[in-house]
Parts: structure tokens; C-alpha cells; sequence
């Protein structure tokens, strides 16, 4: 990376980045109507609206919505050893508390910490006052089963649960990464904190190489296992899962966050109204060129395809050696 | 359409301010930069008597509408005496009225005057041709001759003035001039004789009197002017050479051959004028001039409020220029802050700190307040409790901070209370959470960047120059509420988009 320290915008024009603006003022505002926001962003929500179509999400134990149901949690929890207590309005990932074990009347953290049982009230006293919910109101914890992510992850992750995070643009999957928690992010999913993102090939499901901290990284920083090359089970599956959830909530301009579980398959975490910027530098690849395919193929189609051929489209068009196709990496 | 429509409202908004702008700097003479000046000054009668016993009335004629001035204030000192102003013919008056004074009296009239040029002469209508007075042999045909040698020379009515005036005081007059003036005939019997003889060709004319305007004159001396009418409107006329106008700061204080001053049951009574030059501010006289025109424009300005509310408005009218550079620093260089807004809050607070002295004083109060929150941490308290016990405790270091500060001579700590602490306690709240969700690196760099954001909107909202025109013409906020609009449709990368997607070069 030696060289320039900065991107010229003309090269950011070619190789159609989106920008925050751009994403804010063209996409959000155009496509997303702030009606659907409560779909997305209240996660029990969302979970309601998943399990009414029939699409995987991770059990739910219990809802906290007092102080006092505090006290509850034990019950919730029945003989559930590991857990994860969410925020319903928790934004970018934030309060969230993951539980993998218990050790007499303490709960171990996923960072190894151990935790009593007045640490816990106190993390969801938090969540309910509002401390991580957007624009600070009142809160639900949610306390859901923990998801045991895939073994095919375990070498390419630390402490934390690997996630799928796809953007799909008026129904198509347009792009997609998996998010493989490092040490220094703390063992969250979270790019800008320091996790690595890899891209996904859409055509074919496999990884592409990573990025940590702007680099381009092919193996995970903290375990050394490679990261590109791995096929993702049931990629096709995966895509048209995406895709639905788009004919749930509405919106135009999509997060979908999916991991897979080892026993249950792929299962929705959560969608985002707003998904970040971070796929495109983990694809190596801008957002627009792909969005305005779909904009030409929505233009040609004279009905709405279905979930599923338009997750067939998306994935013959996108592939990354898919041929003459703009998208096509050299 | 909705780009179409975008554009037209910003540029009516652009339209409209300029619009109103230009109207107020051409038309009304709003100043473009503060502290923009115009000469005026404060003439004074002061007025000095003894009375001799029972109720005293002193009448003192005052300037009324002077040529080429406008009267932008004026106060009446005199204590224990009943006021009332009234017109006498052709002059203002003053007539103050006490029972029983005692002792020496002294009385002032103080206007402040501005040069205002456009409002020249008095247009009083034509009072019609005077009576032929009888002179008297031998002065009656020595005025006739006069006159009609003058008339031959003459074109008109200002034309036949100043001739009959030079005739009058040529180095050698004529035996019929000679008759009426010698070389020693004061000043106002010289014009008091113009006038007779002006009366024996029908032509209305009449003394005025008034002051030179020099800096610094304590005793000014009433000069004697010669103004006559030509049918339309009196023209000034120097009794000397006899040509058309006043003297160079000429303020014209009373018509009519008379004294200014009548003082009854009063003895030695005393009149003199004194003349200041005084620099004003060039918006009271625009003020001034605009209620002169009858101009609604300045009825709704915010100059018509009350001084502190005034004072308050040159603050707050700042806050939209500050939001302007917070939009343009997020959204178009994409600086990270906390709050949308807070920095506006501490730019305004950096105004009673100074900069650097905001900057030590802010990063020292959240560093303690982050402190603070984290050993409170520990206690596992409820968000609402903690965020008091932060804002409580804080408030209190505050306090400190200045009681020390003041033992040690630094005076900036003493404005410290000036933190709007309440938005601090949010920030203190909302930074220990990136803190702990996210790590100090992002916890500091944000802080930084409110800093940041903060110190470039308060050198902007500190700007004079900017404060002034926002003030005197808040119609520029419509330029600031167009930019905004614009900025609002912007959709290109941010500065830093350029570093963030570096990876995606090439």
C-alpha cells in the first residue's frame, strides 16, 4: 500500500463507490420509507415478522421490559447455559452482552470474564433506560438463544460470532461479506472496530480475501487460518433468504445479517435500515455498478420476479468470473 | 421535479435576501462593516440667569428642521423646571416655567445633529410680496435708485439679492449704498438693512441665525445669515459677498430678527453655545433616516428591541452560521462528532473562554467528567441517577476550578460556568459508552472532532465583521437557510471517503 494515503473521487466515481451522502439522500431516502423503519429496528419486530414468513431466527427466551422482571431472567433462561441479552433498539451492534457459560452463580462472558448476577441486572437496567437505544428512549432487553455458529468458521474467528451481512437493493442481493470477529474487535462482528471483512463471490459463495484496518488481508490476523477460497453452505439458500426479507419489511435499501448455525442453518440476527459502507472496501468493489444493473433489469422486467429468481439473477450476474460482466475482477 | 423545485426555492431565497440587502445598504445606507462611523455633532445652549423674584419663564428658540442636518437627539437639562415645546412661527421653542428658583440658573439644551445632505432649504410657501416700507427722505429715493440700478442688473429674485449685497458692500459704494451702510454696521443690522431695502423691491427676506460646527468650541458666536424667498423656496444668501448659500457647517438654529432667549423676571440673563464633534454609529443614523423616509423595513429590524434583547439576538443569530459549518464539516469533510448540534453549544461558550482557554477548559471538564462516570461505573447505577451524579459533580469541580483559578489570576477559569453542562453530562455519557463499545481510540478521536468542529464554528461565529451583517440584515440567514438546502441535496463522497476507500485504489 504504498503510495497515496487517499482515493481521488474520480477514482471513486469508476469503481462506484456509494458514499454516505449518496447513501443517506439517494437510497435511504428514496427507497426506504421511514414507516418500515419500526420493522427493523425494533428487533422483536423483526423477529415476529421472520417467524410469521417462516425464516429462521434465533430462539427467543423471554422479554425483559421492567427492572423488576430482572428477576425472571433465571426462569427465561430454564437450563440454557448461554445466552445473549440484546437490546430490541440497539444500534450498531452496541449492548449487546454474550453469555457461553455458567460457573456456580456466575455467567462467563465471551471474552472469558466472569459476571454476576447483580453485573447482568445492571447491563439491563442499561438496555432499558435507553443507554444504547437510537436517540436514547426507553428499551426492551431481549434475551435470546446464543447462536453455535458453524464449524467451518471456527479457524477464521476469535471469541465472537462470524456474520453474513448482505445489502440487498430493491430485492436484489447485490453484494455480500462475512465478518470474522478479531481480538481487537473485541470479539464483535464490527469492521470499524477492527474486525475482518471478506467478500463474498456472489456467482459462486466463496470468500474472497480480507480486509483488516484497510488492508488486504488472505489470512484472519489472530488465528492465521486463511481467509478466502471457503465456500459458504447453502449459498443459493442464503441469497433467497435475503431477498425475502426484503418482501417483509419494504425497504428498497437492505441489511440483512444471517449466521449459520451448526445445527439449524442460516438464521436472521437482524436486518439494518441503514447498513454501512465497510462491504464495499471488504468486496473491493463499489455498491453502484451492481445497483444500477438491478435498476436496468427492474427497468426490462414487465412483473416483480419472485425471491427466488431474483436471487438466481443476482447470483449468475454477479459472479465474480461470471465473464464479461462489469463487476468481473481482473 | 424535485431538483427543479429545490432550485427555485434557493433561488428565491438568494433573491429575496439580496433583494432586501440592497435595498438597505443603497437606499436607507445600512453600513456594510461594523463600526462604520459618521461625523455628527452635539451642540449645547447653555443658559444662565438670576432670578429677581416670582414664578420664571425662559423661552429659548430651538433648531427645527435646519438645513442640510437632521436633529438625531436631543435632551433638555433642567431640573425643577416644567418643559413644554412649542411652535412660534417659524421657529421651535423651548419654554421652561419654575415657581420659585433661587439662586443662579443654569439650563442646557443638548441636540445631537448629523450632517444629512439632500434635505436643503426650507420650502415654506411663497408668504407673498412685503409692503414697500416708507424709508423717509432722503433714504426713500437713494433706495429707489438703488434698487432700480440693482434691478437692471439683475435676472431674478437670488440674482437681485446678491447683487443689491455687493452693491452694499463694494470696497467703494455708490452714494445711494453709501447712504445706508458703513464699513462698521454689525453683522445683523447689516442684514437687517438688506432686509429693509429688500422690502423696497416687494421681495420677502429674512435673517436667520445660526452656529459653526467646529470641533471643540466652547463659546460659539451666532452668525447672522440673510435668506430670501424666490418664490418657491428660501435661498440662502451671504450678506457679505452676496452669493447664494450658507457657510461651509452651517447649522441653522433660529429664523427672524430676534434674540434666542427671553428670560422673564430673571436678571442678566446669558446665552452661550458650544459645539462638540462626536463620532456615531453609522446604523442609528441609517435608523434614523429610515424613519425619516417612512421606511416599514426598519420597523420590524431588530434594532426596535430592547438593548439586552438586542445583545441577546447578536448571539443567537450567530447559531445558524454555526450550524451551517457543522453541516459542511459532517457532511461534506465528514467529521464525526458527538451530538449533532453540542458543538455549536461549546462554540458558543468558547465565546466568553477565548479558544484556547475553551479548549484546556472543555478538555479538562469531560476528561474529569469521564472519570467520574467511570468509577460510577462500578456502583452499577440506573442511566437517569448517574447522569445527574455526573452533571452534580461535575458542576462542583467546576466550581473549583474556578475558585482556583481566580487564587491563581487566570481569569478564563471564572467563565467556565458558561459550559453548557447539561449537554456536557450527555457527551461525557454518550462518550464513555464509544469508549467502552467501541475503545478509546474512537471514544478520543471523536472528541476530538466536536473539538475540532467546535473551535471552527466559533472563529467563525466570533468573526465581527459576520456577526455585524447577520445582524443588520438577518435576511442573510436566507442565504445561510439556501446553502443549507444545498447541502442538503449533496450527495458526493465526503472529504474523508477519500482515506476511508483508499483500499479500493488501484
Amino acid at each position: 500500500m504504498m503510495g497515496r494515503w487517499f482515493i481521488t473521487p474520480g477514482e471513486l466515481r469508476s469503481r462506484g463507490v456509494l458514499g454516505l451522502n449518496a447513501r443517506n439522500g439517494a437510497f435511504i431516502a428514496a427507497y426506504n420509507a421511514r414507516c418500515n423503519y419500526p420493522l427493523v429496528d425494533d428487533k422483536l419486530q423483526t423477529k415476529r415478522l421472520a417467524l410469521e414468513a417462516g425464516i429462521a431466527v434465533p430462539e427467543l427466551y423471554g422479554v425483559i421490559e421492567t427492572q423488576q422482571q430482572v428477576r425472571r431472567l433465571g426462569g427465561m433462561l430454564g437450563d440454557h447455559e448461554d445466552f445473549v441479552i440484546k437490546p430490541a433498539h440497539g444500534a450498531g451492534g452496541d449492548g449487546i452482552l454474550v453469555i457461553t457459560g455458567r460457573m456456580g452463580d456466575h455467567h462467563r462472558r465471551a471474552n472469558g470474564k466472569l459476571l454476576d448476577r447483580d453485573a447482568i441486572a445492571h447491563h439491563v437496567a442499561n438496555v432499558l433506560s435507553g443507554m444504547y437505544s437510537l436517540g436514547g428512549q426507553p428499551d426492551k432487553a431481549m434475551v435470546e438463544s446464543r447462536v453455535k455458529f458453524d464449524p467451518m468458521f471456527e479457524p477464521m474467528s476469535f471469541q465472537g460470532v462470524p456474520d453474513i451481512r448482505t445489502v440487498v437493493y430493491r430485492g436484489y442481493p447485490v453484494m455480500a461479506m462475512v465478518r470474522l470477529p478479531t481480538r481487537e474487535a473485541d470479539g464483535k462482528a464490527n469492521l470499524h472496530q477492527g474486525a475482518v471483512g471478506a467478500g463474498i463471490d456472489m456467482g459462486s459463495g466463496k470468500t474472497l480475501n480480507g480486509v483488516w484496518r484497510s488492508q488486504v488481508v488472505d489470512r484472519h490476523p489472530d488465528t492465521g487460518a486463511p481467509i478466502a477460497g471457503i465456500p459458504i453452505p447453502g449459498w443459493t439458500r442464503l441469497l433467497e433468504l435475503a431477498a425475502r426479507c426484503h418482501d417483509l419489511t419494504g425497504l428498497g435499501y437492505l441489511g440483512v445479517d444471517v449466521v449459520l448455525d451448526r445445527d439449524r442453518g442460516p438464521l436472521i440476527l437482524e436486518l439494518n435500515a441503514r447498513p454501512g459502507l465497510a462491504i464495499q472496501i471488504a468486496n473491493h468493489e463499489g455498491l453502484m455498478h451492481r445497483t444500477r444493473a438491478v435498476e436496468e433489469r427492474l427497468g426490462r422486467l414487465e412483473q416483480r420476479e419472485d425471491a427466488a429468481s431474483r436471487a438466481a439473477w443476482t447470483q449468475a450476474r454477479f459472479a465474480v468470473n461470471a465473464g464479461a460482466g462489469p463487476t468481473a475482477r481482473d | 421535479m424535485r431538483r427543479l423545485h429545490l432550485t427555485l426555492l434557493v433561488l428565491g431565497l438568494l433573491a429575496t435576501s439580496l433583494v432586501m440587502v440592497g435595498y438597505k445598504v443603497s437606499v436607507l445606507g445600512f453600513p456594510l462593516q461594523p463600526a462604520q462611523t459618521v461625523d455628527n455633532w452635539i451642540v449645547e445652549a447653555r443658559i444662565a440667569f438670576e432670578p429677581s423674584g416670582g414664578a420664571v419663564t425662559a423661552r429659548l428658540v430651538l433648531p427645527d428642521d435646519p438645513p442640510g442636518y437632521g436633529i438625531l437627539d436631543e435632551n433638555f437639562v433642567s431640573r425643577g423646571y416644567g418643559l413644554t415645546t412649542t411652535q412660534q412661527g417659524e421657529n421651535r421653542e423651548a419654554r421652561w416655567t419654575t415657581r420659585t428658583p433661587s439662586g443662579r440658573q443654569v439650563i442646557y439644551y443638548r441636540a445631537t445633529v448629523y450632517e444629512r445632505p439632500g434635505s436643503n432649504g426650507d420650502d415654506a410657501p411663497y408668504p407673498g410680496p412685503v409692503s414697500v416700507p416708507d424709508y423717509g427722505e432722503p433714504y426713500h429715493s437713494a433706495a429707489m435708485a438703488l434698487l432700480e440700478s440693482v434691478r437692471e442688473r439683475s435676472a431674478d429674485i437670488t440674482s437681485f439679492a446678491s447683487v443689491l449685497v455687493n452693491d452694499l458692500n463694494a470696497h467703494n459704494p455708490g452714494e445711494n449704498a453709501a447712504l445706508f451702510i458703513d464699513r462698521d454696521t454689525s453683522e445683523t443690522d447689516r442684514v437687517r438693512t438688506i432686509i429693509d431695502l429688500l422690502a423696497g423691491a416687494r421681495i420677502p427676506a429674512r435673517m436667520v441665525h445660526g452656529i459653526t460646527l467646529t470641533d471643540w468650541t466652547r463659546e460659539a458666536d451666532p452668525q447672522s445669515w440673510l435668506e430670501v424667498h424666490n418664490t418657491r423656496e428660501w435661498v440662502p444668501v451671504n450678506p457679505r459677498d452676496g452669493t447664494p448659500g450658507y457657510p461651509p457647517n452651517f447649522l441653522v438654529w433660529w429664523r427672524g430678527d430676534m434674540a434666542p432667549l427671553q428670560v422673564d423676571r430673571a436678571e442678566r440673563p446669558e446665552i452661550s453655545f458650544s459645539v462638540t464633534r462626536n463620532i456615531h454609529d453609522a446604523i442609528d443614523v441609517a435608523e434614523q433616516r429610515a424613519q425619516i423616509m417612512d421606511s416599514r423595513i426598519v420597523d420590524f429590524s431588530l434594532f426596535g428591541l430592547p438593548v439586552q434583547t438586542q445583545n441577546m439576538y447578536r448571539v443567537l443569530l450567530m447559531v445558524p452560521v454555526g450550524a451551517l459549518i457543522i453541516v459542511l464539516l459532517r457532511n461534506m469533510v465528514g467529521i464525526q462528532t458527538f451530538g449533532t448540534f453540542m458543538p455549536v453549544l461549546i462554540a458558543l461558550s468558547f465565546r466568553e473562554t477565548q479558544l484556547l482557554g475553551g479548549i484546556v477548559l472543555f478538555t479538562l471538564i469531560v476528561s474529569l467528567g469521564l472519570a467520574i462516570r467511570f468509577y460510577l461505573e462500578h456502583l452499577k447505577l440506573l442511566l437517569v441517577p448517574r447522569l445527574a451524579a455526573v452533571v452534580i459533580v461535575v458542576i462542583m469541580l467546576m466550581a473549583l476550578i474556578s475558585i482556583l483559578s481566580h487564587n491563581l489570576g487566570i481569569e478564563q477559569g471564572l467563565s467556565l460556568a458558561l459550559f453548557p453542562i447539561v449537554i456536557l453530562a450527555m457527551t461525557i455519557e454518550r462518550m464513555s459508552i464509544v469508549w467502552e463499545e467501541h475503545g478509546p481510540q474512537d471514544a478520543i478521536y471523536q472528541g476530538l472532532g466536536s473539538l475540532a468542529v467546535a473551535a471552527a464554528s466559533y472563529l467563525f461565529m466570533i468573526n465581527r465583521n459576520l456577526e455585524h451583517l447577520i445582524f443588520v440584515f438577518p435576511e442573510l440567514l436566507l442565504v445561510v437557510l439556501a446553502l443549507t438546502l444545498l447541502v442538503g441535496r449533496y450527495t458526493g463522497y465526503r472529504l474523508t471517503e477519500l482515506v476511508r476507500f483508499r483500499a479500493l485504489k488501484e
